[in-house]
């Protein structure tokens, strides 16, 4: 019994010095890993003509917002940023709300097609994009012809959106599905006796119960879907209208001396994710589980 | 059981009225409709494509050309063999080092060492961050005048070029894509973690096991699921990898990608159908992992 209790103890204590080491090895590879970004904002707060008199490593003489201010003005990055939110919000919108209306259906419902249908959507979101770009930059533009404005889509945020929505809804079908699962049938069946019809059955019965679900989802399609850049260099043929990670990669090109500048403009362009992981950190972690992990 | 199932199958249908039918035919029709216009159909034409002479321009232009998109590419391209061997390489980089690293790394911070919520965000946080973001920091840190060169005591006036040279680029280009990674794979092996009974870990630990044994014969076993998911992602990744060289380059000449030499005869001047040749031979290294996959998570269902 003694012994135990001994052996216990040292057990124990084995285990914390071990897990200090881990700690203290884990911990400063932390910092190297997060110190590229701490770099870069260090540098946005430097101006640029110091760096240049004394170097990188020089001891500021005076830390400021100015390149920050210079971004906002000389790059535009305000109506870049805005471009980012007229192209993500809808399309998170619409990616989950179409995601839920399979995944009701599929769930809910016994149809012969339901797991084909689960299997379109699933092995759609995993498709090689390239795949797709020529057929759906000339569908855009067909589109447009037919109707006599052939920037009706392409080049245009509804074209954006629509591609958006048209890769995520895959990812999305699936989670809300797996997730869709965990709710008992009775739930349904109840509402089909009290004669709720099925966008009421929908709407006011599975939905609200999806919340959870769907908070998660929005965060990780908030970021999936505002740091893509490649559909924005394919459809959008206006520098003006493309969004900001896209817009960024030309001004990479044009401020390419002034990475003070360049760094504020990566700054802000990073901020709206950054923020949100930091804020939504369990939504994050919980959609990341609900898609790849289901056991 | 069968007759049970049936039952509720033909009970269910019998008491959809015609407006639930027709709410039903919506909920499914549109959005599938938007998937398969805007996913499959294109993929399939870019498929067609592929055997076809198209500069892009005018659809009348298109010609029938066989094999001849295929021929060009495996006999008369030696970037393609490159591109391969890249991307190979990349897979071999992510499979030997930066998964297990992630893995590792999940590991670890599961034990709750202290601290590890932050190390979680800290790991994460590249992850979230947009490529075109991730292009520039990393051009800060390595470029004539950034912080490593300063560090090896190289200003601007002698500074070496990392990004052309061939010898260390590969490896510079693969440690930043690991960057990305490391993270996103502890993140999802971590979430998985949380589903280990610690007692189990425990347990083990008391009994005299090693940290290694009770890795393999614990955590391996328990997480099968997630480690093929794991594996899959590596892959896939591995295979759709370009949009950081792309970043970095903007042209396939120096580190060859797949995926970047689809893009360069679709989004340049002059438009190829090698193009589509190039894409469909992707899909055709994706195709086995993303089955994989679709067995994995569909394991019930496929029943």
């Amino acid at each position: 019994m003694s012994s135990g209790i001994v052996q216990d103890a040292a057990y124990k204590n084995k285990q914390k010095r071990k897990d200090f080491f881990i700690s203290l090895f884990i911990g400063i590879f932390a910092i190297v890993w997060i110190f590229p970004i701490l770099w870069t904002v260090w540098t946005s707060l430097r101006p640029y003509s110091e760096i240049i008199r004394n170097g990188i490593f020089s001891w500021p003489e005076r830390l400021t917002l100015d390149n920050y201010v210079n971004a906002i003005q000389e790059m535009n990055i305000g109506q870049y940023l805005l471009n980012s939110l007229i192209v993500t919000i809808p399309s998170v919108i619409l990616t989950l709300f179409f995601g839920s209306l399979i995944a009701f259906v599929v769930t809910r419902y016994n149809f012969k097609f339901n797991l084909w249908l689960l299997l379109v959507f699933t092995a759609g979101n995993m498709l090689p994009i390239v795949l797709t770009y020529i057929p759906v930059f000339w569908l855009f533009l067909w589109i447009g012809d037919l109707f006599g404005n052939r920037n009706l889509i392409y080049n245009n945020y509804a074209g954006l959106i629509l591609v958006h929505v048209g890769f995520q809804v895959g990812f999305a079908t699936f989670v809300l599905s797996s997730y869709m699962k965990t709710i008992p049938k009775e739930i349904s069946e109840s509402a089909k006796v009290d004669g709720a019809n099925v966008f009421r059955h929908y709407w006011n019965v599975i939905l609200p119960l999806l919340r959870p679900a769907l908070a998660a989802l929005s965060v990780l399609m908030t970021t999936w879907i505002y740091n893509e850049f490649f559909w924005a260099l394919v459809l959008m043929s206006d520098d003006s209208k493309r969004p900001i990670t896209s817009a960024l990669r030309r001004l990479q090109g044009q401020y390419v001396t002034d990475f003070n500048l360049l760094a504020a403009g990566a700054i802000i362009a990073a901020a709206p994710t950054v923020i949100l992981f930091l804020v939504m950190r369990k939504q994050f972690v919980s959609g990341l589980t609900l898609g790849s992990t289901k056991g | 059981m069968k007759t049970a199932a049936t039952e509720v199958k033909n009970r269910s249908r019998r008491s959809l009225s015609k407006a639930d039918r027709f709410t039903l035919s919506a909920f499914v029709g549109i959005p599938t409709f938007l998937q398969i216009i805007l996913l499959w159909v294109p993929a399939v034409v870019t498929i067609i494509l592929s055997f076809t002479y198209w500069n892009g321009v005018r659809l009348s232009d298109i010609k029938w050309a066989g094999l001849s998109n295929y021929r060009n590419i495996f006999f008369d391209n030696p970037i393609f063999y490159e591109a391969l061997k890249n991307n190979a390489l990349w897979l071999l980089w992510f499979i030997v080092i930066a998964t297990p690293l992630g893995i590792l790394l999940a590991y670890q911070i599961d034990r709750q060492i202290k601290g590890h919520k932050i190390y979680e965000s800290i790991y994460y946080l590249p992850v979230v961050l947009s490529l075109a973001v991730i292009g520039i920091i990393w051009n800060f840190m390595l470029q004539p005048g950034g912080f490593v060169q300063g560090l090896m005591g190289r200003d601007i006036g002698n500074a070496i070029s990392i990004w052309g040279n061939d010898s260390i680029n590969t490896y510079v280009i693969l440690g930043v894509a690991s960057w990305r990674h490391i993270g996103y794979i502890m993140l999802l092996y971590l979430s998985g973690l949380k589903s280990v009974d610690p007692a189990l870990r425990e347990a083990a630990a008391m009994d005299g096991a090693t940290e290694w044994q009770i890795f393999r014969k614990i955590i391996l076993p328990t997480m099968q699921p997630v480690n093929i998911i794991i594996i899959v992602i590596t892959l896939i990744e591995s295979l759709r990898a370009f949009d950081l060289v792309y970043i970095i380059y903007g042209s396939p000449t120096i580190f060859p990608l797949l995926n970047l030499l689809v893009f360069q005869n679709f989004a340049g001047q002059g438009i190829s159908m090698k193009g589509a040749a190039y894409a469909v031979i992707l899909l055709l290294l994706c195709i086995v992992p993303i089955i994989t996959y679709l067995r994995v998570v569909f394991k019930e269902d496929l029943k």
